[in-house]
């Protein structure tokens, strides 16, 4: 029963990737039926799967050490920020005190310490940040919530882009091992991981928006400009994919049963699609947690260097104007992502490798 | 078997790894390659044929000639000579966050593992909630201390502490878990017993036979470590958290280069071309240690 259930929800969840990049790069609507239907079968096999394996008390446990770890990372911020000397309204030294005593007012500053960490917690769990320093009278929630959708579609199109690119380079690469092409890949994939985003990213505009004129070289708002960022943003991750791959190709095809696959007369390609990669992905898998750790860090060049609406310039920003609301938010928001996405991978690892235990 | 072949001097397992590495040819140059910009990076006073910062308004964005051989920025600097200050920042990163997370990671990775029970599942908790703090929320977190403890007067000495101090917080938790596993193995290893029935206390078993022998896999771990701080470095002074300007870093020059991409190209290739040649001179060598340590390997070329 899970086996079937599986043999449906991989190839669902490649249809509904490949949904995804059609509605937004082809600028055709599918019928939203189709994705909501692929994707309610990919969610519903996960919770079946989770059920029937019993998995409730390793996520419970999980989601618990997650909260800690968010909490602490929340208590941690708090203290750094409030308890350290200098505040971000000291610059204004020339303020007169009953200024400077309404501000702390406002921004519930003159309370004491305990109760400044109590009412900053309650406003954690309630996703409520107060307002930003900055940007006055506005809540944090707000500039968040508005800056979350671009840096995250360019964040899965980047993910899809470094597997679509890797993984078949890095099999190519092994299947032709220490010929030409193997040569050539591993010399692209080497430089891939060796190119900082801030070189690759650069050299694309050169080439495409000034040299080339055929796409535009900043801002995110339709298909065509998401090209340039997501090649940028995913040539890295996919040259650590291809060269993850082959050498867990290699070292597939040299075992006992490829061998026995192959003597029993089964042609090249069935051999390497059925029985090698299927056994040689799930190393390729298990980076998916450093890669999305790595995806968000670049995601933050990338957005700068093509002016894209997201969270990027409100890190930075935050961090230079002291900020400490939209810090506190920003840090939290991201820490959260880094965390659950781990959880995900984790629950993927083991879904798709039974040998693997949680417990 | 003859004679002459056991009296041969046996060779250890360090030996046999530095003589494969020796062969590799592409490790080699790499590793030639690093030291070259290691020697650089130590003495830019002396090489650099300006300072840093200083100005020829005569002479502002100019293409490379014989008197600025990397041509001039917006400011009339000589890009040569910021090129190589520059290089200080991304060696100072990669040297020290190297040592100070070896030697935090091993320390803490060899008692938590040696000493196993309690003691280890304490320590290894306090691991995994530090390996789920994002090494970006640390760096943010580090600067916004050093920013208002004031203990630097230099802004170039803070930025670096800064920086340091948040990619070894980050980098010695992953060493402390291989080490860690490492130990555990060593462990039950019969050199081990048989010093600790020789009545060795275990501080010197663990300093004279444990670490010794695991310290393999832990290299190779920090070189391919190495060049994701340089790149995590430059990354960050080219938002502009790390290094400001007139100091001089690759990402500081890659990020004042890119505004001037469309104009002036030669000031983001000359610091593009620097970075990715360290790297890739890093990813070789790691690659040809890996090779060189790796069992797998062994007696396989």
């Amino acid at each position: 029963m899970i086996d079937k259930l599986k043999g449906l929800a991989f190839p669902a969840l490649v249809f509904w990737l490949l949904c995804l990049v059609i509605n937004s790069f082809m600028g055709y609507e599918m019928p939203s039926i189709i994705g909501k239907l692929t994707l309610a079968l990919v969610f519903g096999s996960l919770i079946f799967y989770i059920f029937k394996m019993r998995l409730f008390s390793y996520i419970t446990q999980r989601v618990l050490e997650s909260a800690f770890t968010l909490f602490a990372i929340a208590t941690l911020t708090f203290l750094l920020l409030r308890v350290l000397p200098g505040g971000p309204f000291d610059q204004e030294k020339t303020l007169p005190p009953e200024v400077m005593a309404n501000i702390a007012k406002k921004y519930n500053l003159d309370a004491p310490m305990y109760v400044q960490y109590f009412d900053y917690m309650k406003g954690v769990v309630t996703f409520d940040f107060g307002e930003s320093y900055k940007y006055i009278g506005r809540p944090i929630t707000d500039i968040l919530v508005e800056s979350i959708p671009a840096s995250i579609e360019l964040g899965i199109y980047s993910l899809i882009l470094a597997f679509l690119m890797g993984i078949p380079s890095g099999v190519i690469a092994a299947s032709k091992h220490n010929k030409f092409g193997d040569r050539i890949l591993m010399f692209f994939a080497i430089s891939g991981v060796a190119l900082p985003v801030f070189v690759v990213a650069p050299a694309l505009i050169l080439l495409f928006c000034y040299k080339l004129g055929w796409l535009p070289a900043a801002l995110w708002s339709g298909p065509q400009y998401y090209i340039l960022p997501v090649l940028a943003l995913g040539t890295r991750p996919a040259a650590t994919i291809a060269r993850l791959t082959r050498a867990s190709v290699l070292e597939v095809i040299a075992s006992d049963y490829i061998r026995t696959a192959r003597s029993k007369g089964l042609s090249n390609s069935v051999v390497l699609f059925k029985h090698v990669l299927k056994n040689s992905l799930i190393p390729v898998l298990t980076y998916s947690g450093p890669l999305v750790a790595g995806l968000l860090s670049g995601s933050f060049v990338v957005e700068l260097i093509f002016a894209i609406p997201g969270m990027a310039k409100h890190f930075v920003q935050s961090v230079s104007n002291r900020d400490y609301p939209l810090i506190m938010g920003v840090t939290l928001l991201y820490s959260a992502l880094l965390i659950i996405s781990n959880l995900i991978v984790d629950i993927l690892y083991s879904y798709f490798d039974p040998r693997i235990q949680l417990s | 078997m003859t004679t002459a072949a056991l009296s041969q001097p046996s060779k250890s397992l360090w030996q046999d790894s530095l003589a494969r590495l020796k062969k590799n040819k592409s490790a080699m140059y790499s590793l030639y390659f690093i030291v070259f910009v290691c020697i650089v990076a130590l003495f830019a006073k002396y090489i650099a044929p300006y300072s840093y910062e200083t100005q020829n308004m005569d002479a502002i964005l100019e293409g490379p000639s014989a008197k600025y051989w990397l041509g001039t920025d917006s400011l009339g600097r000589d890009q040569l000579s910021r090129l190589i200050f520059g290089a200080r920042m991304s060696m100072a990163v990669a040297v020290f966050t190297a040592i100070l997370s070896l030697v935090i990671g091993s320390i803490y990775g060899a008692v938590s593992g040696w000493f196993g029970g309690v003691t280890d599942r304490v320590m290894m908790r306090v691991v995994d909630i530090l390996y789920s703090i994002p090494t970006l929320v640390l760096l943010i977190l580090m600067k916004v201390i050093f920013d208002s403890l004031d203990i630097f007067e230099n802004p170039e000495l803070k930025a670096l502490t800064s920086i340091l101090v948040a990619l070894s917080l980050a980098g010695w938790v992953t060493l402390a878990r291989v080490v860690r596993g490492q130990v555990l193995q060593a462990k039950q290893m019969l050199y081990v017993e048989a010093a600790r029935s020789l009545g060795a206390k275990p501080i010197w078993i663990l300093a004279r036979h444990v670490i010794p022998n695991i310290m393999g896999p832990v290299i190779i771990l920090l070189t391919l470590q190495v060049p994701s701080n340089i790149l995590f470095e430059s990354f960050l002074s080219f938002l502009g958290l790390g290094l400001q300007p007139p100091f001089s870093s690759w990402g500081v020059l890659a990020n004042e280069g890119w505004s001037l991409m469309k104009s002036y190209p030669h000031l983001i290739i000359s610091p593009s071309v620097a970075m990715a040649l360290t790297l890739f001179a890093f990813s070789y060598f790691g690659d040809g240690l890996r090779d060189a340590f790796d069992p797998k390997m062994r007696g396989r070329v």
